[in-house]
C-alpha cells in the first residue's frame, strides 16, 4: 500500500515539556488509522502539528510525496486534507445547509468568480445529498446553533467531506455523541471510506468505537508511539494496558 | 414574493413622506438616507464579517472630500461618485491589514487611531482640504437633465441611490461571498480549515464596507453644500456604530432602522428642551441593556419564541 501521509520524527515542545517527541508513522491510501492514548499523551498536539495549526519543533510531514510541514490550514485544505476539531466547530448562525455549502464553496472557481456565482455556489445538490447521508435533512434550514449536540457533531463531520478530501483527520468524532447514534456514525464513516476511498486518521477515547472502526491503531504515550498494530494486537499489548491503567 | 411586500410598502411611504414635510424635515430624510448608506457599509464589515471598525466616519469624510474637491473644480458628480467609492475601497484594504493581526478591542483601537489620523489630515492639510475653513459651494448634481437643487429633488436622488445600493449589497450578501463573510465572523479557524481564504475575505470586508462609506460621503457633500472636518470625527463613527448596533448588527434592514432611530430620536425629544440629550442617552442605554442584539434581534427573538410554541420537528431516528 502506498503511503498517503508520512510523518517523520515530528516533535513539539512547550517549554521543558515534550508534548510530541519524535513521532514517525505512515498512513496508506484508503486506510482507517486510530490514534489513541491517555489524556495528555500528545494526540491533539500531533494533529495540530500535522495540520499546520502549530509549527513543529522538528520533523517533517509529507502528503502524497509532497512536503507539507508548516503549511497553513488553508493550503492543506486545498491539497485535499480535511479535519474536524475536538470541540464542536460549526457556524451557529448559518443554517445547517449553509454550513455544508460554505464548507465546499471555496473549492469551486476563483474568488472573484464566486461573487457572480449562484447563491448556493452550485453545491445545493451536493449539500442535500450530504444532509441525507448524515440524516440531517429535517434540520436543513434550522440554524446550526439551534440543533442538538449530536446533530451538530454530525454536521461538523459532514462539513469536512464537502471539499472531497482524500485524507480526513477526525478529532474525537464520537465524543459526546449519544451511544444510540454511535452505530450510525461508525456505519457512515465506513461507507465514506468504502465509497469515496477517503483515508482517515481518528483520535478517539471511546475504545469500542475506535477498535471497531479502524484497520490499524497507533498508541501514543508521553508524546511517543508506544505500540502499533491491528486493534486485536493493540488490545492485547501489555504496555498499552499498563499505559492506560498504570500500576 | 411576500418577502418583498414590506420593503415595497416602506419604499412607498418614503416616497410619499416628504410631501407633508417642510425643508428641514426633507433635509433630515436626505441625511437619514446618507447615514443609512454609511451604516450599511459598516454593517457589512462589522455585522456580517465580524470586523470591528471605529473608522466609518473617516471614510464618509474621505468620500465627501473627494466628491467636493472634484465637483467644485468642474468634474461631474457622476464621475466623482465612483471615484470616491474607489479611493475609500483602496484605503479600506490598507486598513484591513491590521485586522489580519489583531481582533476585537485591539482592532477597535487601531481603527479609532485611523479615524483620528484622517480627521487631523482634513484639518491640517489646508492646501488640499481648506482646513477648518472647509470646502464651500459644492454643487448638487443633475440626473438626466433633472436638477436636484430643491430639497425634495436631492432627497429622491439620495433615496434612489440608497435603493440601488441596497439591491447591490443584498446580491453580494446572498452570493457565496456573503456566506464566507459569515463564516469569517463566526469561526475563522474553522473557516480556514475548510478552505475559506480568511485573509482575502477580511481585506474585502474592510474594503467594501469602506467603499460604501465613501459613496455615502459623496452624497453627503452636495447635500450640505459645505464641508469641514467636524462631521467626520470619532463622534460620528460612534454614532454610525450605534446605528448598526441599535438597528441589529448583521441584519440587512438594521442600518435603516438604526439610522432613523439615532437621527430622529434627538429631534423627537426636543420638547424636553435642555434635557433632550440626557433623555436620548438614557433611552439608548436602556435599549442596549434590554436588547443587545438590536431592534431586529428583538423581533427575531419574538418570532422564534412564537415558532417554538408549534410542535417540534421530528427527532433524529437511530438505526440499530
Amino acid at each position: 500500500m502506498t503511503a498517503l501521509l508520512q510523518v517523520e520524527g515530528l516533535a513539539r515542545s512547550f517549554g521543558a515539556i515534550k508534548a510530541v517527541d519524535g513521532v514517525s508513522f505512515e498512513v496508506g491510501a484508503g486506510e482507517v488509522v486510530g490514534l489513541i492514548g491517555p489524556n495528555g499523551s500528545g494526540k491533539s498536539t500531533l494533529f495540530n502539528c500535522i495540520l499546520g495549526q502549530i509549527g513543529p519543533s522538528a520533523g517533517q510531514v509529507t502528503f502524497e510525496g509532497q512536503q507539507i510541514t508548516r503549511r497553513s490550514p488553508l493550503a492543506l485544505n486545498r491539497l485535499g486534507i480535511g479535519r474536524t476539531f475536538q470541540m464542536l466547530q460549526v457556524f451557529p448562525r448559518l443554517s445547517v445547509r449553509d454550513n455544508l455549502i460554505v464548507a465546499g464553496q471555496e473549492h469551486e472557481g476563483r474568488l472573484f468568480g464566486r461573487l457572480l456565482a449562484p447563491p448556493d455556489a452550485g453545491l445545493g445538490a451536493a449539500a442535500d445529498e450530504m444532509l441525507e447521508q448524515f440524516r440531517l435533512s429535517h434540520v436543513a434550514h434550522q440554524a446550526a446553533g439551534d440543533c442538538s449536540f449530536g446533530q451538530q457533531k454530525l454536521l461538523d463531520i459532514a462539513m469536512a467531506f464537502m471539499t472531497g478530501p482524500r485524507l480526513v483527520l477526525l478529532d474525537e468524532p464520537a465524543g459526546g455523541v449519544n451511544p444510540n447514534m454511535l452505530g450510525d456514525l461508525h456505519a457512515l464513516l465506513r461507507r465514506l471510506n468504502a465509497d469515496r476511498r477517503t483515508t482517515f486518521v481518528v483520535i478517539e477515547h471511546n475504545m469500542e468505537f475506535v477498535m471497531r472502526l479502524c484497520d490499524r491503531v497507533l498508541v501514543l504515550a508521553q508524546g511517543r508511539i508506544l505500540a502499533e498494530g491491528t486493534p486485536e494486537q493493540v488490545r492485547a499489548n501489555p504496555a498499552v494496558i499498563e499505559a492506560y491503567l498504570g500500576d | 414574493m411576500t418577502r418583498w411586500l414590506l420593503p415595497a410598502a416602506v419604499l412607498a411611504v418614503l416616497i410619499a413622506l416628504p410631501h407633508g414635510l417642510k425643508s428641514y424635515g426633507i433635509y433630515l430624510l436626505s441625511l437619514w438616507a446618507v447615514y443609512a448608506m454609511a451604516a450599511m457599509g459598516l454593517n457589512l464589515t462589522l455585522g456580517y464579517a465580524g470586523q470591528v471598525s471605529l473608522a466609518q466616519a473617516a471614510f464618509l469624510g474621505i468620500g465627501a472630500y473627494v466628491s467636493a474637491l472634484l465637483t467644485v473644480n468642474g468634474v461631474s458628480f457622476w464621475l466623482a461618485l465612483p471615484l470616491a467609492g474607489l479611493v475609500c475601497f483602496a484605503v479600506g484594504i490598507l486598513l484591513g491589514f491590521p485586522a489580519l493581526r489583531v481582533q476585537h478591542h485591539y482592532l477597535a483601537f487601531v481603527t479609532l487611531g485611523f479615524n483620528a489620523l484622517v480627521f487631523l489630515v482634513l484639518r491640517n492639510e489646508e492646501w488640499l482640504t481648506g482646513g477648518t475653513y472647509g470646502v464651500e459651494g459644492i454643487p448638487r448634481p443633475s440626473l438626466l437633465g433633472l436638477p436636484t437643487q430643491s430639497p425634495i429633488g436631492f432627497y429622491y436622488l439620495s433615496l434612489g441611490f440608497l435603493v440601488v445600493l441596497s439591491f447591490a449589497l443584498y446580491a453580494l450578501l446572498r452570493s457565496p461571498w456573503g456566506r464566507a463573510f459569515a463564516a469569517l465572523r463566526e469561526n475563522p479557524t474553522r473557516a480556514e480549515s475548510l478552505g475559506v481564504d480568511i485573509r482575502a475575505y477580511t481585506l474585502l470586508a474592510f474594503a467594501i464596507g469602506s467603499g460604501v462609506g465613501g459613496l455615502a460621503g459623496a452624497f453627503y457633500a452636495p447635500l450640505v453644500e459645505f464641508i469641514d472636518p467636524t462631521p467626520f470625527d470619532l463622534g460620528t463613527s460612534l454614532a454610525l456604530l450605534l446605528m448598526v448596533v441599535v438597528g441589529g448588527s448583521g441584519y440587512f434592514a438594521g442600518p435603516f432602522l438604526g439610522a432613523a432611530l439615532v437621527m430622529l430620536l434627538p429631534e423627537w425629544l426636543r420638547f424636553s428642551e435642555s434635557l433632550y440629550l440626557l433623555l436620548y442617552a438614557l433611552l439608548v442605554m436602556v435599549l442596549m441593556a434590554t436588547c443587545p442584539s438590536g431592534l431586529l434581534g428583538l423581533w427575531a427573538q419574538a418570532r422564534e419564541r412564537l415558532s417554538r410554541r408549534r410542535p417540534p420537528p421530528p427527532v433524529l431516528e437511530t438505526r440499530t
